[in-house]
C-alpha cells in the first residue's frame, strides 16, 4: 500500500460525519463495517480497539471544524437555531471540505452553497443570506489588505471628471434586505456578556433573547459599508446614492461616470447634490477608505470586486 | 550545544507562545521575555489587527515561526499559495529558523486541520524528507520538524517513531523541534519508554524544545495544551537538555489560556533545569 493510498483511505474515515451520538459511524466510507475498515490500517492496543483509536481523530475533526463555523457565523446560527445550524454546517462541510491551509477560509463558499441548498434556510432565505454575506464581509474587513492611503499629490495632474479613485481592499460594500447589522451586533453582545457565566438559566434567557431579536426583525433595505478604524471592524450605513457611487468607484469608473451611476434614479434635488457629495468624500477620506491608485495587488482587487 | 545550524546559530533562551489574549498585556507592560513563538498561519493574511500587533512585537522582541499546516508527511506536493504567503511572513519576521510538524493532514487538496500520525515506513520517510528539502530551499531558512502526539499506530509501520524521526532528519539534513510533552503523551498512548525516545534522537540536531500540558482521559492522553507541565514531562525535558545543552525552549498554552503572568511563570520553571545544565557544562 502506498503512502498516498493509506492517507486517502484514512482521511475518508476521519472526515466522514459522526453518528447522532457524536461517535464514529458503524458504516465505513463506501459501505461495509467501520470496525473492519479501521482494523485494516490501525493497530489496537491493550486499552483501545482500532475503531476507538480512529474515532479519536474522527471526533476531533468534526469538533474542530464545527467550532470554527460557530465562531465565524454566530448571526446565522441565531437565525437558523443551534440544531439547524449544526446540521447545515455538517452538510456544507461534507460538500465543501476545507481547501485552504487556514481555518480562516472555512466559510468562504458558504453563501454560494446556501444559494444552491435553500432548504437549510427554510422560510428565512433572504434574511439568512444577508447575514452570511455580512459575516463573511466582517471576516474580510478584519484582515483584508490595507494599501497606502491616498495623498493630495496622488491627485495632482488629473482632471476632476476623469479621476479614478481606488477603495481600500478591506472596505466591503453590501446591499441588504434586512438590518442584519443590528442583529449581528446584538448576537455578538450577547455572546460577550455570557463570558464567565455557567448558569443554565442565563443561557436559556440569552437563547430566548436571540430568538426574539430574530423574530422582530422586519425587512428593510439597507446599504452598508463594513470597514475598519484602528484595526477594529465597524458597520456604517449609507444612502443608496452613496452606495452606488462607491460601487462604481470600486469597479474602476472615473468620477463623472460614478456620479451618473449614483444619481441616475435619485430623487435628491440637484441643488443638494454638490454639497452632499462634498460631505461624503470628506467623510470617506477621513475614514481612510481611499488608497493610492495602482497599489492594490491583483489578488486583493479580484477578491474585493467579488465581495462587492 | 545551544547554537547550531538548525536554529540559525542562535542561542535563544526560554520563550512563550504569542497568543491573542496576551497582546495588550505584552504591548503595554513590555514584560521581559527572551523570544516569542508565533503560529505562522495566524499571520499569513493580507492585513489588519494581527499583522499590526505582530509588527509592534517585532520591534521589541525576537520571534520564531511555528507552523501547523505544512504537512511535511502528506503525499501531495506543498501548496504554492501556502508557500508564497509563508515566505512573505519569513521575510517580515526574519525568523532564524522555522518549524512545523512531522505529520500529514491534507489529501487531494482537502485539509483535515489536524496533525495526523505518520506510518513509519521508509517510503514515507523518503517522501517527507524530500518535501522538507523542497520547503527549505524555497523559504531559504533552516527547518526543524516537530514530533507530534499520536493516538493511533499503523500496521504498515516498519520502525519506531524515533527511528522514523531520525530517518527523516538525516535524509533531509534538517533540525528537530523536540516536543517532550508529545513524547510523554505518545509513550502513554503506545506504551513505550519515553526516555528511550529522548536518548535516541541525534542531540546535535535539536534546534528547539517544546514543553506543554495535556489532558488525561480514562484510556488515553490528549495533547490539549491547557494545563501546566507535569513532573514526568519536566524530567524528560531535563534529560533532553542534558543531551542537547542549553536549547531554545518554548512553553505552549493554547486553550483555557490563563494570565500572561501565569504562563510566564510556568515557562520560567525551565530555568531550574537550564541552570543545572549550564553549571555542569561549566564544571
Amino acid at each position: 500500500m502506498t503512502l498516498a493510498t493509506l492517507q486517502r483511505d484514512v482521511a475518508r474515515a476521519v472526515m466522514q460525519p459522526l453518528a447522532r451520538s457524536e461517535n464514529m459511524q458503524r458504516t465505513a466510507p463506501g459501505g461495509g463495517s467501520m470496525r473492519s475498515y479501521a482494523a485494516r490500517y490501525i493497530k489496537p492496543n491493550d486499552r483501545l480497539t482500532s475503531f476507538e483509536r480512529l474515532e479519536i481523530y474522527n471526533r476531533q475533526y468534526w469538533f474542530r471544524l464545527l467550532s470554527s463555523m460557530n465562531e465565524d457565523f454566530p448571526g446565522l446560527r441565531a437565525i437558523l437555531g443551534g440544531r439547524q445550524f449544526e446540521a447545515m454546517s455538517k452538510a456544507y462541510l461534507c460538500d465543501c471540505p476545507s481547501r485552504s491551509f487556514t481555518l480562516r477560509n472555512l466559510g468562504a463558499r458558504l453563501e454560494p452553497w446556501l444559494r444552491q441548498h435553500p432548504k437549510w434556510m427554510q422560510d428565512k432565505q433572504v434574511l439568512a443570506l444577508d447575514m452570511v454575506r455580512l459575516e463573511w464581509a466582517d471576516i474580510d474587513a478584519f484582515d483584508g489588505q490595507a494599501s497606502p492611503a491616498l495623498r493630495a499629490q496622488d491627485l495632482s495632474g488629473t482632471e476632476g471628471p476623469n479621476l479614478r479613485l481606488s477603495l481600500q481592499p478591506y472596505v466591503q460594500l453590501l446591499q441588504l434586505h434586512y438590518p442584519v447589522d443590528d442583529l449581528l451586533l446584538e448576537v455578538k453582545d450577547g455572546d460577550h456578556e455570557s463570558t464567565g457565566f455557567a448558569s443554565n438559566a442565563f443561557h436559556e434567557r440569552k437563547k430566548r433573547h436571540k430568538v426574539r431579536a430574530v423574530a422582530k426583525l422586519k425587512a428593510a433595505q439597507i446599504f452598508l459599508v463594513v470597514h475598519r478604524v484602528d484595526f477594529s471592524v465597524y458597520f456604517r450605513r449609507i444612502g443608496a446614492e452613496q452606495f452606488l457611487l462607491l460601487n462604481a468607484l470600486r469597479k474602476g469608473d472615473h468620477l463623472m461616470a460614478a456620479f451618473e451611476s449614483a444619481f441616475r434614479k435619485s430623487s435628491m434635488p440637484d441643488t443638494e447634490r454638490g454639497p452632499a457629495v462634498q460631505h461624503w468624500f470628506q467623510t470617506w477620506a477621513t475614514l481612510g477608505w481611499f488608497c493610492q491608485p495602482g497599489k492594490i495587488n491583483v489578488l486583493s482587487r479580484k477578491f474585493a470586486i467579488k465581495r462587492a | 550545544m545551544p547554537a547550531n545550524r538548525f536554529n540559525g546559530l542562535t542561542d535563544y533562551g526560554i520563550g512563550i507562545g504569542l497568543r491573542a489574549p496576551h497582546y495588550e498585556h505584552i504591548l503595554s507592560r513590555k514584560p521581559v521575555v527572551d523570544w516569542f513563538e508565533i503560529i505562522s498561519e495566524n499571520f499569513m493574511i493580507d492585513g489588519g489587527r494581527p499583522l499590526h500587533f505582530l509588527d509592534q512585537i517585532l520591534e521589541q522582541y525576537k520571534v520564531v515561526q511555528h507552523g501547523v499546516s505544512m504537512y511535511f508527511g502528506s503525499a501531495e506536493k506543498p501548496d504554492r499559495e501556502h508557500l508564497r504567503r509563508l515566505k512573505a511572513l519569513v521575510k517580515r519576521t526574519k525568523t532564524p529558523w522555522l518549524s512545523d510538524h512531522l505529520c500529514w493532514g491534507s489529501v487531494d487538496g482537502r485539509y483535515t486541520h489536524d496533525l495526523l500520525p505518520m506510518p513509519y515506513t521508509f517510503e514515507a520517510a523518503k517522501l517527507t524528507a524530500q518535501k522538507v528539502r523542497e520547503v527549505r530551499d524555497f523559504l531559504e531558512v533552516p527547518i526543524a520538524v516537530e514530533n507530534v502526539s499520536s493516538y493511533a499506530e499503523f500496521h504498515v509501520s516498519e520502525m519506531t517513531e524515533w527511528e522514523f524521526l531520525n530517518e527523516v532528519v538525516e535524509r533531509a539534513d534538517c533540525g528537530i523541534l523536540l516536543d517532550v510533552n508529545n513524547i510523554y503523551v505518545s509513550s502513554r498512548n503506545h506504551s513505550f519508554d519515553p526516555f528511550t525516545y529522548v536518548n535516541s534522537v541525534p542531540a546535535d540536531r535539536i534546534a528547539q524544545i517544546h514543553i506543554a500540558g495535556h489532558s488525561k482521559f480514562q484510556k488515553y492522553i490528549l495533547d490539549t495544551h491547557d494545563h501546566p507541565v507535569i513532573d514526568p514531562v519536566w524530567r524528560l525535558y531535563e534529560r533532553a537538555i542534558q543531551r542537547a545543552g542549553h536549547t531554545a525552549t518554548l512553553l505552549e498554552w493554547d486553550d483555557s489560556i490563563p494570565s500572561f503572568r501565569e504562563v510566564h511563570d510556568e515557562a520560567m520553571k525551565a530555568n531550574r533545569f537550564l541552570a543545572v545544565t549550564s553549571l555542569a557544562v561549566a564544571v
